[in-house]
């Protein structure tokens, strides 16, 4: 085991992709010499040399379309967009290309394209570089969606991404990245976790508190304190946002009964309103109250001085779960109806 | 591009000039600069790109005619677009690789594309016609312009690879003013990418006439991005094919893309749910009717010595054979097995999906236990 930061995991999970298969090429802005504005690909243009670790012009629809015609080639194309919001002028090329190109060729040209976007807030940046982009591409079919909480997950996730012969939106958390943690760097793969099975990260059997992301540390340190009044909340890492593992949380909920969901997009037709859905269908019978979802507000990410009153933080996840208990909580005296 | 970059192309043709090798009545023009690439081009290669261009428009009118009665959902048509799509495509080596639009059913033809494979598509019946890597050509893009980054992302990677391959983009006069397009040129450019862009300006993009894409000739583009452009007159098939030659081998020797522009007309609507009448004369057509590709060609067959009613009967056989297999080949097309819909979505297995393939068939069971009873 080593002791690496977040950034530096996905770091040594590119290298040994780019090590273990010619096929891996790293294409973004600024990633190459730089080594990105993030430093995620530091020191793998030295290593790799500039044709597996690529300095592109400045287009996202550029970087994503030209690794379309590269994984027609059969390259495995590790595309960097450098921040979430700069990921919009490549929608077409991922959505209508990236996604469809296995349905539209009857499954005969694959699309082992990995897209990696730094998302969310909390790091008091400029606009258009602290969103949260995931609902548009888990509604889109021909995608797999993922979002790593933690040094460890990162390390394994991106490499599984990678040998993914299905197209990846990887996801991440960007105020994570200098988080440390353990890696085991000699990890067999093989005996990995799939990358689309969800991780208990707090067992409880009052509550089931589902977040993804950098959410998932606030989740843990919500369910701490919790404890100490007495509230056992079991938190799940859904890691995989497209399929989601329902197995593990309908298992959770049909002990706890209750639902939260907890992400930082907004709560319009987004993950937390498709988990609520799906597991009110499959568990209703076991539900002791509605789920309760605790999402950033549906407006455009709003300047940094105010992020912490859209970002969904403990105390909000707190009250999220006190709803789900029926405790008192913000809107104890609003009924349901008026809220 | 500095004039010294020009020279460097080795091109002396300027992006203005309008390369033609056969004028309209099928006269010869010599042109220094692109004559030595279809010196090998004799009387036997020239019958056989007629038989071509007759083959690919009797198919497309068959196509035509098989979506009036209801046999195909909708059919866009290259007629008037022959010359272009078979000279460039005559061009392309077996190991190169085409990224096209929706109409390039002469290249597709060349590709070795069968004619179900062709109309499978607009039938209604699949999502693609063929398998891309036997035919060295990309399932067809209807997103505008989409295809052209796809093509120099193949060409960067066969760079890397030190493959001998090009690929090549078709596109029209509409998709130039498609961010993809411009991007596309800029990487091609950036990475040196043996990629050839074929525009076919038909002067049409639906009802837009070309004027308001571009204020200039859409070759002059090319000099902005880096690379050299060509403007050649596209209903000259020679002429198509010796400046698509001239491209191909310039990238295929490492020395980077080239723009072609093809002046051609689209005789026919955008598709056949189209009315071009709503938007262009019919003194338009007339004028670009006297500049048919096949007959210019004909009539230089004619003049160099050929038994042009042999000719001519020749390809009226080929034609009908073509026309019979298509129609053949139409019958050939089975209607899709309903659970085929999840087919492919995904490579590898995707839990939501086989939920939802699980229950949907639960669903059509219902129908054969009521059918039963």
């Amino acid at each position: 085991m080593t002791t690496i930061t977040f950034g530096k995991a996905i770091n040594e999970g590119l290298r040994r992709a780019l090590a273990e298969d010619d096929k891996v090429v790293l294409m973004g802005e600024d990633i190459g010499t730089l080594g990105g504005v993030f430093r995620i690909t530091d020191g793998l243009k030295a290593e790799f040399g500039e044709r597996r670790v690529v300095d592109t012009p400045l287009s996202e629809a550029g970087i994503v379309g030209t690794a379309v015609g590269l994984a027609y080639r059969g390259f495995r194309p590790v595309v960097e967009i450098q921040f979430d919001g700069f990921v919009y002028p490549s929608f077409d090329q991922i959505v209508a290309q990236v996604a469809k190109l296995h349905y539209r060729s009857r499954g005969t040209v694959r699309m082992p394209i990995v897209i990696r976007i730094p998302f969310g807030g909390g790091i008091g940046a400029a606009e258009h570089h602290s969103e949260s982009p995931e609902a548009y591409f888990t509604h889109t079919a021909g995608l797999r969606v993922v979002a790593c909480s933690n040094p460890a997950d990162a390390y394994v996730m991106i490499q599984q991404a990678i040998a993914s012969d299905d197209p990846v939106i990887f996801l991440e958390p960007k105020r994570r990245y200098h988080v440390k943690g353990e890696v085991d760097l000699d990890a067999n793969l093989a005996d990995a976790r799939p990358m689309g099975v969800a991780t208990t990260v707090a067992t409880g059997d009052d509550v089931t508190l589902v977040t993804y992301g950098a959410l998932v540390q606030t989740a843990k340190d919500a369910a701490t304190a919790a404890a100490e009044e007495g509230v056992a909340i079991e938190v799940i890492d859904l890691r995989s946002l497209a399929p989601v593992d329902y197995a593990t949380i309908e298992a959770s909920v049909r002990r706890t009964g209750r639902l939260v969901v907890a992400h930082e997009a907004g709560e319009q037709g987004g993950v937390g309103a498709e988990i609520a859905a799906a597991i009110t269908e499959r568990c209703f019978e076991y539900l002791e109250a509605a789920p309760v979802r605790v999402t950033g507000h549906d407006i455009p990410y709003p300047p940094a001085k105010l992020e912490q009153h859209h970002l969904p933080d403990l105390d909000r996840i707190l009250d999220g779960v006190d709803r789900a208990l029926g405790r008192p909580n913000s809107l104890s005296d609003v009924s349901e109806v008026d809220a | 591009m500095t004039p010294s970059d020009r020279e460097a192309t080795g091109l002396l043709t300027r992006p203005d000039d309008l390369v033609r090798l056969l004028d309209a009545t099928g006269g010869r023009h010599a042109n220094p600069e692109f004559d030595p690439w279809v010196a090998d081009v004799d009387v036997d290669a020239l019958i056989g790109l007629h038989r071509d261009m007759v083959v690919i428009r009797r198919l497309d009118s068959e196509a035509t005619a098989l979506q009036r009665q209801g046999e195909l959902g909708l059919w866009p048509p290259l007629a008037g677009q022959e010359a272009a799509q078979i000279g460039s495509a005559r061009a392309l080596h077996d190991d190169d690789f085409v990224f096209s639009s929706y109409r390039e059913h002469a290249v597709a033809w060349l590709r070795g594309v069968r004619p179900d494979e062709l109309l499978s598509v607009w039938r209604g019946t699949a999502a693609s016609g063929w398998n891309p890597f036997e035919k060295r050509m990309a399932v067809p893009q209807i997103i505008i312009g989409a295809q052209s980054l796809h093509a120099v992302g193949w060409a960067m990677g066969a760079k890397w690879e030190d493959s001998s391959a090009a690929s090549i983009a078709y596109f029209g006069d509409g998709a130039t003013s498609e961010g993809d397009v411009n991007e596309a040129l800029v990487f091609a450019s950036s990475f040196d990418a043996p990629v050839v862009f074929f525009c076919q300006n038909n002067g049409w993009a639906i009802s837009e006439p070309v004027g308001l894409q571009s204020k200039q000739p859409l070759a002059r583009r090319a000099d902005g991005f880096g690379m050299p452009g060509i403007r050649v007159d596209g209903n000259d098939v020679l002429a198509v094919l010796a400046v698509t030659r001239w491209a191909l081998d310039r990238a295929r020797r490492g020395e980077g893309p080239a723009f072609i522009e093809a002046v051609t007309y689209r005789m026919g609507p955008h598709t056949t749910a189209d009315d071009p009448k709503r938007y262009r004369t019919d003194d338009d057509l007339a004028e670009w009717r006297e500049r048919d590709p096949i007959t210019r060609l004909h009539a230089f067959i004619a003049a160099s010595g050929a038994d042009i009613d042999a000719v001519d009967a020749d390809a009226k056989a080929a034609a009908d054979r073509a026309a019979a297999d298509l129609r053949a080949g139409l019958t050939t097309i089975p209607d899709p097995e309903p659970m085929s819909v999840f087919d492919h979505v995904y490579a590898e297995p995707n839990s939501h999906l086989e939920r939802q393939r699980e229950r949907y068939a639960r669903y059509l069971a219902m129908f054969d236990e009521e059918g039963a009873r």
